[in-house]
């Protein structure tokens, strides 16, 4: 066959290259699409979705690349198929209106079909090759090629004639889908894989525990590296989503920034004084431990900050949660309102685990949150074992991560084999910081304690406080610590009490101690006053003996001089005798 | 697609032959459908022949996927005999003719 308009040949020596799929998710795990001008098989049992990827490949050709396509049916009428993906948005009368996509129906049916001799299928190619011509297609997809077994019974010839036909697509450089059905071990019923060797995609479809899991997984991409898990994937209302890649590399950027608990008290126990934004917390506790109460907090606070917030709520409806919280003095409704709170409630059984992770995804592109809170992650279990469950908790923290979506989720933990619980779904490797809350379970009574097992890049507080859920919130109350370690509850009002008591007998102490120094004080004053007293009377009488003597003295100078003046002739007085007189 | 035949009456056998171009197999088709109609179908039949690399758009038409093929729209339900024709005694059973004792073919 001539080779119409092939420019696959010379691009690149070093990459092949690709045509992206358009299907959300494949992309990432083919690294870019299918290989160029190459047919690709994709393959799996019934329900998996063959014809659905085969058809959006096509659509998103056409709407995002504007790449004509061609759909060779072979199982379904055009008619059949239009109806089948309406309900998708595919408007496929539309787009072969537009002269953008052509669907040939063939019909092959063994009861119309006599072998008369020899031939080959060079009407197929002729119908094929006439359907690319006409619109330029530069995408085609052979839905399901292996029906020509059913209609055709001479095998070898068949055999020859596909073969010869993915020859001849890949000289025409049309990327091709083929779709086939899965064989028994083998991964096509008439080993078509030996065929198309240039890359093979395999669908998957498993129903464990009454929960349908599609999954996708590439067997071989020949040329070029690919993603080699088995990735989930479901069919949306906009077609097939591929659960997008774990990021393997862990090379996200990380914040400096500190973000709050919500809850000051629980703050303060990080040095600090919160969390790194853009990290995951796990908040794990027995039931009813106000493992959701806490998490509201932390929704709220992000709300308050001014950051949106989704919040996966599988226990409860919005309606029920924000009025529980009420209670609690968190009022949610202003934040629903004013479109910073998403409350995304379901039963986690309505969906396989991996559409939970899409919806998650949905949301995150949708509504571009800064902070995450799912409660609990723990229900998910009910949906997938405990590997599945890690595995896709590894994929949702990763991708959060990347995105630099702070996440908070709670897990409900059964007893006292917390850590054992946590370690076997992987996740406490995954979290950042992981706070307990459990029972503090003394005699008669239940009381809520909360500890950090783990704060990745800040130090922590060692203790196990009691907080209380108020009707302003959780509060953390202060430590106290008795004979025996660190009290709560009655104990705690036992030991605030007997404190009390001490305190008070001190200060009883203390005041009568006061009292008597008091009295002390004034005994001594007392007698300090008699004392002076005595002094001051002591002090009269000296001076009273001093003026006496003073008078008698003067008395005794003056009649000295009486009698000198009466004989003054004889002698003068002596000027000794005067130290008496001042 | 015009007749090759009469007007009237309507033929009884009504034969559409898809070959691609002069490949070995649709010379050969068209050889064994012309000395069938010849020699059983004389004056009751309509056959054409088209050349789907010419006509391309006829194939899908007409629900061919290999060729050649001879589709039999009457008598009876359509059918699609596909290759060669070579197996004569089976064209006439499908056809619903009987083997004729002179047909060199028919014991082959």
């Amino acid at each position: 066959m001539p080779d119409s308009n092939s420019t696959s040949a010379r691009v690149s020596l070093t990459t092949l290259p690709k045509v992206p799929t358009g299907i959300e998710g494949l992309d990432e795990i083919t690294e870019g699409g299918l290989p160029k001008g190459r047919p690709t098989l994709v393959c799996g049992s019934a329900g998996c979705g063959k014809t659905l990827m085969g058809i959006e490949f096509l659509v998103r050709g056409i709407e995002q690349h504007n790449e004509p396509g061609v759909l060779l049916a072979f199982e379904e009428t055009v008619e059949e198929l239009a109806a089948n993906v309406a309900s998708l948005g595919f408007d496929l009368p539309q787009l072969q209106q537009d002269k953008m996509l052509r669907i040939d129906h063939i019909h092959v049916d063994r009861s119309e079909i006599e072998e008369t001799g020899e031939y080959d299928l060079e009407g197929l190619f002729i119908r094929l090759g006439y359907a690319i011509d006409t619109i330029g297609a530069k995408r085609v997809v052979l839905d399901t090629i292996e029906s020509l077994f059913s209609g055709f019974p001479n095998e070898a010839v068949l055999r020859s004639e596909i073969r010869r036909l993915f020859r001849w697509l890949k000289d025409k450089g049309v990327t091709t889908i083929i779709t086939a059905e899965r064989g028994e071990g083998s991964l096509t019923r008439q080993g078509l894989e030996e065929y198309v060797s240039d890359c093979v995609i395999l669908l998957d479809n498993r129903v464990i525990d009454q929960i349908t899991t599609r999954r996708l997984r590439i067997v071989k991409y020949r040329g070029s590296t690919h993603g080699t898990n088995e990735y989930p994937y479901i069919i949306t209302a906009a077609g097939i989503s591929v659960v997008p890649v774990t990021s393997l590399r862990l090379e996200h950027t990380v914040s400096n920034d500190i973000i709050s608990t919500g809850v000051p008290g629980l703050d303060d126990m990080f040095t600090r004084r919160g969390l790194y934004r853009g990290t995951s917390t796990l908040i794990t506790g027995t039931a009813g431990t106000a493992k959701t109460t806490l998490a509201v907090s932390f929704a709220l606070e992000a709300c308050r900050r001014g950051e949106r917030c989704l919040f996966f709520a599988f226990e409860e409806s919005p309606a029920q949660l924000i009025r529980n919280m009420l209670t609690v003095g968190i009022d949610l409704e202003p934040y629903v309102k004013q479109g910073l709170l998403f409350i995304e409630a379901s039963r986690p059984t309505l969906n396989g685990l991996e559409q939970h992770l899409v919806t998650v995804h949905k949301l995150v592109k949708d509504k571009q949150p800064g902070t995450i809170v799912v409660d609990p992650i723990s229900n998910l279990i009910s949906v997938g074992s405990i590997s599945e469950v890690g595995a896709m908790l590894t994929r949702l923290i990763d991708y959060l991560k990347v995105q630099g979506i702070t996440a908070l989720f709670t897990a409900l933990i059964s007893g006292r084999n917390a850590t054992q619980e946590m370690t076997e779904e992987g996740v406490s490797s995954l979290v950042d910081t992981w706070i307990h809350v459990r029972d503090l379970e003394g005699v008669g009574e239940r009381n809520r304690g909360i500890s950090i097992l783990k704060a990745r890049g800040m130090a922590h507080s060692n203790q196990v406080r009691e907080f209380l859920v108020t009707s302003e919130g959780v509060q953390l109350l202060d430590v106290i610590i008795g004979p025996s370690g660190i009290v709560t509850g009655a104990s705690r009002l036992a030991q605030t009490i007997q404190e009390q008591a001490h305190a008070m007998a001190a200060q009883q102490e203390a005041e009568r101690r006061d009292r008597e120094l008091e009295r002390k004080r004034r005994v001594l004053e007392a007698s300090i006053s008699n004392l002076r007293t005595e002094f001051e009377s002591v002090e009269e009488e000296l001076r009273r003996v001093t003026e006496e003597d003073q008078h008698r003295q003067q008395a005794l100078t003056q009649s000295r001089q009486q009698i000198a003046r009466d004989f003054v002739s004889y002698q003068p007085q002596n000027p000794s005798d005067s130290p008496l007189n001042p | 697609m015009e007749s090759e035949q009469g007007p009237v009456p309507a033929p009884e056998y009504i034969l559409h032959l898809y070959i691609t171009g002069a490949t070995p197999n649709s010379s050969r088709a068209v050889r064994n459908i012309k000395d069938i109609c010849e020699r059983y179908l004389t004056g009751r039949y309509e056959l054409v022949i088209v050349d789907i690399y010419q006509q391309p758009e006829m194939a899908q038409q007409a629900q061919i996927v290999a060729a050649p093929t001879l589709v039999k729209k009457s008598p009876g339900l359509m059918r699609w005999l596909v290759g060669d024709l070579s197996d004569r005694r089976r064209v006439l059973t499908l056809l619903g003719l009987s083997p004729d004792p002179d047909d060199p073919h028919a014991h082959a």
